[in-house]
């Protein structure tokens, strides 16, 4: 699905005195993404972590072709993203969602804003309403269809871009840490919504988060720093190494942290746990044996 | 029990009253905060917290029932407005979207500048709110837009401080930070806490976070206050909790389920600090009792 090879972006950042005389003219190249080698496979659930300013977001409007590679190769979805006449077939399949809700909503009533998307791909009037209606009712935002977004609060807000993306119908979701905003309970709901899409619908998700229990669920994480890949495996690999997560500004589910603490006392504990229910079993079997 | 410094009466809220859309978003709120006090505020989405912290500062008036700042109430005197939102300073969620000036050391001098300070009075808030929050004098001469997303945020939070309120009220600080950049400006806010001794309340959605730091923490539901207790009782109710639309933090959820499971740990666990030392006891004693069997 997402096949990057020695990915490299570059922005180019015109550089601004101090004392806010204006530009002076000097242009400075930042290396955001540089050299990233990444495969994923159509229907998996792929996490990205990584520090801020590691460039996740860079990455993710990559994959969505809103930048392309200063080098490198990048085919999403079996399209080239630098070929220019591939962008329109890669941004219908590749749905996204940003950081900011604030910026996504256009409409003014929240059904007309998820309604958005599929008008403008020329969806017939009836699919759209049922598109609309499932999309709002996966993010558990369905009283609200009728309501202005503005009134809205932020995670609410939040939920109506994720619907929006649905209503695409697309066979790709990039989440730039949608979560960011949420209550637990919004987060919970978005990311059951999420894995749904995945397991039911095999859409793949690439899902880029600072929550390490969202981590959790996926399939494979990936975790940057400084622009490149440098850690990657199942969550239960990735987190298997918390001193490493730690010197990259990450950190592991508190439930590892526990076992990862009782074995450092001697407690002969799996420390490869990552969920309450493996940490409930495993303390448990160490109950009973003797 | 600490000097009240800031009281809400029986406060009531409706958006758009008299209209159909009319919502009423706090039903007879009543609260205080010692001088200070450190509060955790959580709550779902919609919850009213937003709500309740602008009625705090005055960005928005009760529609029944009152604030009270040092015993005042703060819409008494329409011309004092200015100054009580001074006195409670509001760092909204994502304040770092509204930096703009060309350095950091602008960007905090601003509030004081447009207060008329001398320009040594100016300089020495400056100074002050850096070292608060833990910005060096290098960093201040930089643009805001060349520092790291923590970084920024804790600009926004000195151009509060600089304004010396007596009261720091902060939505969401640690929102979309990584989780390095959620310790290191938790922790700042923390010691700048103890250093200052100022009134501190903080929203949060991260029950750990919150568990962490606070020992007061107040829960809101429908516009209206259904816990008020230390963090330690409060994660005691984990189904209450996720009934509201939160959580506890895992070391509180996994304390309960042990529980079930017959674990004799204490109930009130809710840092990994703590289930790791209950932890170990167990394990010790069963280990005592079955190599003395
Ligand atoms: N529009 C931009 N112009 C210049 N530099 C940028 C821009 N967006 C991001 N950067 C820089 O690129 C790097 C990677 O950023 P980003 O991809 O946003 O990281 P992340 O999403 O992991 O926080 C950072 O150094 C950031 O400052
Ligand atoms: N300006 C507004 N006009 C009308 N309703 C609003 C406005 N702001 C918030 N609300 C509504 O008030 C309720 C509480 O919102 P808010 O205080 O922002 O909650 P929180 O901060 O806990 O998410 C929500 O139902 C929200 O939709
Ligand atoms: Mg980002
Ligand atoms: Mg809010």
């Amino acid at each position: 699905m997402i096949s990057a090879k020695y990915v490299s972006f570059d922005y180019k950042a015109v550089v601004v005195d101090a004392d806010n005389k204006g530009a002076n003219g000097d242009i400075k190249l930042i290396n955001a993404v540089k050299d990233m080698n990444l495969d994923v496979q159509a229907g998996e659930f792929v996490a990205i972590l990584g520090r801020n300013g590691s460039g996740k977001s860079t990455f993710a409007k990559l994959t969505n072709a809103l930048l392309t590679p200063s080098s490198g190769e990048l085919v999403v979805n079996g399209f080239n993203t630098c070929v220019e006449a591939n962008v329109w077939n890669i941004r219908q399949n590749a749905g996204m969602v940003f950081q900011n809700p604030d910026n996504q909503i256009i409409a003014t009533i929240v059904e007309d804003d998820i309604a958005f998307g599929p008008e403008n791909l020329g969806v017939p009037t009836e699919e759209i309403r049922k598109r609309v209606d499932n999309a709002l009712s996966l993010v558990n935002m369905s009283e609200y269809a009728l309501h202005s977004p503005h009134f809205l609060s932020g995670g609410q807000k939040q939920r109506v871009c994720i619907a929006g993306a649905l209503a695409m119908h697309p066979n790709l979701l990039i989440l730039d840490e949608p979560t960011a905003m949420l209550d637990p309970i919004g987060r919970k709901e978005v990311l059951a919504a999420v894995s749904g899409l995945n397991k039911n619908s095999g859409i793949t998700v690439l899902l880029i988060t600072h929550y390490m229990e969202e981590a959790v669920l996926a399939d494979k994480v990936f975790v940057m720093d400084e622009g490149a890949v440098v850690m990657q495996g199942t969550p239960r690999e990735v987190f298997s190494h918390p001193q490493k997560l730690r010197a990259l500004g990450l950190d592991v589910p508190q439930v590892t942290e526990i076992a990862e603490r009782l074995a450092a006392h001697g407690v002969p504990i799996k420390t490869d746990i990552i969920t309450i229910n493996e940490m409930v079993e495993e303390l448990c079997r160490l109950k009973n044996s003797k | 029990m600490p000097t009240k410094k800031l009281e809400i009466k029986n406060l009531t809220f409706t958006y758009n009253k008299g209209t159909s859309f009319a919502k009423r978003v706090l039903d007879g709120v009543s609260l205080s905060f010692g001088a200070g006090e450190f509060t955790g505020l959580i709550g779902r989405t919609g919850s009213g917290k937003s709500t309740l912290i602008m009625q705090l500062n005055a960005l928005l008036k009760p529609e029944s029932g009152q604030v009270l700042l040092d015993d005042e109430d703060i819409h008494a005197d329409k011309s004092k407005l200015k100054e009580v939102r001074r006195r409670v300073g509001l760092v909204f969620q994502y304040p770092e979207q509204q930096l703009f000036e060309a350095t950091v050391r602008d960007d905090i001098a601003f509030g004081p500048k447009n207060m008329g300070f001398s320009k040594e009075e100016i300089n020495e808030r400056v100074r002050k709110a850096l070292d608060l929050t833990g910005l060096t004098p290098e960093i201040a001469e930089k643009s805001p837009f060349d520092l790291s997303g923590g970084q920024k945020r804790r600009v926004a939070i000195a151009g509060v401080l600089a304004m010396q309120p007596e009261v720091l009220i902060l939505d969401e600080p640690a929102a979309g930070l990584d989780p390095a950049g959620r310790d290191e400006i938790l922790s700042n806010i923390k010691q700048m806490h103890e250093r200052t001794g100022i009134t501190v309340i903080l929203v949060s959605h991260s029950m750990e976070d919150i568990a962490k730091l606070t020992n007061r923490l107040i829960v809101i539901n429908e516009g209206r206050i259904v816990m008020d207790d230390p963090p330690h009782l409060v994660f005691q109710n984990t189904e209450e909790l996720i009934s509201m639309g939160l959580s506890a933090p895992q070391a509180a959820l996994l304390t309960q389920e042990l529980i079930k499971k017959g674990f004799a740990i204490p109930p009130d666990l809710h840092t990994v600090d703590g289930v790791v030392a209950a932890l170990f006891d167990v394990y010790a004693k069963h280990l005592h009792n079955s190599t003395h069997v």
